[in-house]
């Protein structure tokens, strides 16, 4: 079995994987986590419960090239436009910001619209995932 | 093999010999191999074949159905629909907040109130949401594990207030914190407390309220997250021992607490190693607890259980199949000796089941218990050779999984430095990759995907946006109207309680409740003289 799922195709990025909110299902987080290393990337996994603040301090400090917001308790349209206000506010707003777990197809244009590049669900393929941020950052 | 999903194409995949959890299947298991004098009977020790010689004859599994959302109110309407309908028991799923034990006004609350569940912040929230709802005729099951003991409290609080006789009342807390560190995330405070906290539940639960279930010992969520069945189950029982021997430092009576543990697993799509996952969890716990700590009395040696149909194993592709797999998988449950079952309903995938779906997913039990007749002869399966001998090494694999956290120091040292953790998120990923590349036949998803479909279903449920507001208002109201004085008393006596190992804190909580001290404030109390659980984060 073969776990590089795009070998290398992220080597030199920086990425930060974040759990903003209060949801604690974290695998999915997780398995992108492993799957953006496998591919190259280095990456930075905040744990659970951060708030969007502590999200856009961590990528300040951390220098990272994208971020990856996991959330499954259906709070996105509160979470998600709060940490990208605080990266615009903390200079990062050039940072690609991509968003994966339960988000139902109305709310993408809205997350879009406040400036998620792309959005992921459980059923999308690792090696789509990884191409979607990796020709982002290209 | 190579996933099938360009849209449109419909080859069939090849079936291969491996199961979901990557075990070899034996193509036929040939009649020697299986040795009858080691099935035994159902209702006799170990109890591989069931723990009641009359399977579901004496009494049927429990149909609940998991539900709960937005403000006390907007629940308790849904019970009442529900009850009508026919369940025979309220399960009740909170919001973020009340579950990590943060009040509504917390600005990380903020953005979950009643988003998963109902927000249940203090007791004037409970005494809306059981209006109406008599408690000693419902059994009521909730899924919460850090603030359990709140929860529980609250409850006793509000059966007090109805009238009711605590020891009338029946239901469940999950109560299951070690899982909570692995996979679920609603921990709060550091390990050693929370086992005290758990201990000190149970033993209050057993003195006061006999017939409720204190804890289910959850193996679901570390099962959805990636891990096999053998390695759920043996997760699943090496928690169970742990919080068994949390129990006998904390003085309780084995023979006694023994009879109201009870476990909680999902079942996923491979119905023969489901049935054999159950068969072999029966008889592993029963011998543990007569060979490991002397258990004499059957019913302390008793593996009871309940059930979630669905999970991850359910997707948004074509989302009616989904009721073909919660079909299979209740199948696999009743023929595993289930004494409760949760069907979920087929859009739980992508969103908050509508009053169509869950109907339809309580009508699937209904049909399997009272028109296929699969529940009519105990452990239909059992002396199938195929069924025996894969039972026979599941209890290996279990026992295996279970004997490498004994090695690397016990559950709770795993937990700690995170050990448990990373192998399930290496599981995660191994499945992820075998579902992408379509060796974990997924129908809709990797195979027989339909072309130009859109995702999604018409009926669609929408949370009222006036939740939180609602929430937040009713809530600065309790704090004017409740009397102070009282709140100040019970929370500082819920302090010194909680600063000596020698204090049960469960009456404290109780007083509390009464007193209409907020979820927070308990939390926020205990916090204080336990501290709170360090994630180790790494992977």
């Amino acid at each position: 079995m073969n776990m590089n799922t795009s070998e290398n195709v992220l080597k030199g990025t920086r990425i930060l994987v974040g759990k903003p909110g209060l949801d604690g299902h974290d695998i999915g987080a997780k398995i992108i986590a492993l799957a953006l290393r496998n591919a190259g990337a280095e990456v930075i996994y905040t744990g659970l419960r951060r708030s969007p603040e502590q999200i856009a301090r961590v990528a300040v400090d951390e220098g990272v090239n994208a971020i990856g917001l996991s959330i499954l308790s259906g709070s996105h349209k509160e979470l998600v436009p709060d940490v990208m206000e605080r990266l615009r506010a903390a200079g990062l707003g050039g940072v690609a910001v991509f968003v994966g777990g339960t988000i139902p197809l109305e709310d993408q244009p809205y997350l879009k619209e406040v400036g998620v590049t792309d959005i992921f669900t459980a059923d999308m393929p690792l090696a789509d995932v990884v191409s979607s941020i990796a020709r982002t950052l290209a | 093999m190579t996933a099938n999903t360009e849209k449109g194409k419909v080859a069939a995949p090849e079936m291969h010999g491996t199961n979901r959890s990557g075990v070899d299947i034996p193509i036929s298991v040939p009649a020697y191999a299986v040795d009858p004098k080691n099935i035994g009977e159902p209702g006799e020790y170990p109890f591989t074949r069931g723990i009641f010689p009359n399977g579901y004859r004496g009494r049927l599994w429990t149909i609940r159905q998991y539900s709960g959302f937005g403000t006390a109110e907007e629940s308790n309407e849904r019970y009442k629909f529900l009850l009508e309908k026919g369940q025979t028991g309220l399960s009740v799923a909170l919001d973020l907040p009340t579950q990590v034990g943060l009040d509504p006004t917390h600005p990380m609350a903020k953005p979950e109130i009643g988003k998963v569940g109902v927000s249940l912040s203090n007791l004037s929230e409970a005494e809306i949401l059981f209006d109406g709802i008599d408690l000693s005729k419902i059994s009521t099951s909730f899924t919460i594990n850090g603030s359990a003991a709140i929860i529980y409290a609250m409850y006793l609080a509000v059966a007090d207030k109805q009238g009711v006789p605590r020891e009338k009342l029946t239901g469940t807390i999950q109560n299951d914190i070690l899982k909570e560190y692995v996979a679920r995330g609603t921990w709060i405070f550091p390990v050693r407390p929370s086992m005290r906290l758990i201990a000190d539940s149970i033993l209050y639960s057993n003195a006061t309220t006999p017939r409720f279930n204190p804890i289910s010992i959850a193996g679901a969520h570390m099962r959805d997250a990636g891990s096999t069945a053998a390695e759920e189950m043996g997760y699943t029982l090496a928690n169970g021992l742990a919080y068994v021997d949390e129990l006998q430092r904390r003085g309780g009576n084995i023979e006694k607490f023994a009879k109201r543990l009870s476990f909680f697993f999902y079942v996923h799509m491979d119905l023969f190693e489901e049935v054999s996952k159950f068969r072999a969890g029966r008889r592993i716990w029963a011998k543990k607890m007569k060979e490991r700590y002397g258990v004499m009395d059957p019913k302390a040696q008793h593996f009871r259980f309940g059930v979630v149909c669905g999970g991850s194993s359910l997707i948004a592709p074509q989302p009616y199949n989904n009721i073909a797999r919660v079909t299979i998988e209740t199948m696999a449950a009743v023929m595993g000796g289930a004494q409760s079952i949760f069907t979920c309903a087929f859009d739980e995938a992508f969103q908050i089941p509508t009053e169509t779906s869950a109907e339809l997913a309580l009508r699937t039990q209904q049909i399997i218990a009272f028109e296929s007749g699969i529940g009519a002869s105990v452990d239909p399966l059992g002396g199938s050779y195929f069924v025996e001998e894969q039972t026979d090494r599941m209890e290996e694999e279990i026992l295996k999984v279970m004997e490498e956290i004994d090695e690397y120091g016990g559950v709770e040292k795993a937990i700690e430095e995170g050990w448990i953790q990373q192998r399930l998120a290496e599981r995660g990923l191994e499945r992820k990759v075998n579902t992408d590349s379509g060796y974990n036949v997924v129908v809709g998803q990797n195979h027989f995907a339909k072309q130009d479909e859109e995702i999604k279903v018409g009926e669609v449920f929408s949370l009222d946006p006036t939740v939180a507001a609602r929430a937040l208002e009713k809530f600065e109201k309790l704090k004017d109207r409740r009397n102070q004085a009282e709140v100040d008393t019970s929370l500082a006596r819920l302090s010194k309680a909680a600063a000596s190992d020698s204090e049960n804190v469960m009456p404290y909580l109780v007083d509390c409740c009464h007193a209409y001290a907020t979820v927070g404030e308990m939390v926020a109390c205990l916090k204080n003289e336990w501290g709170e659980f360090r994630e180790p984060v790494n992977l």
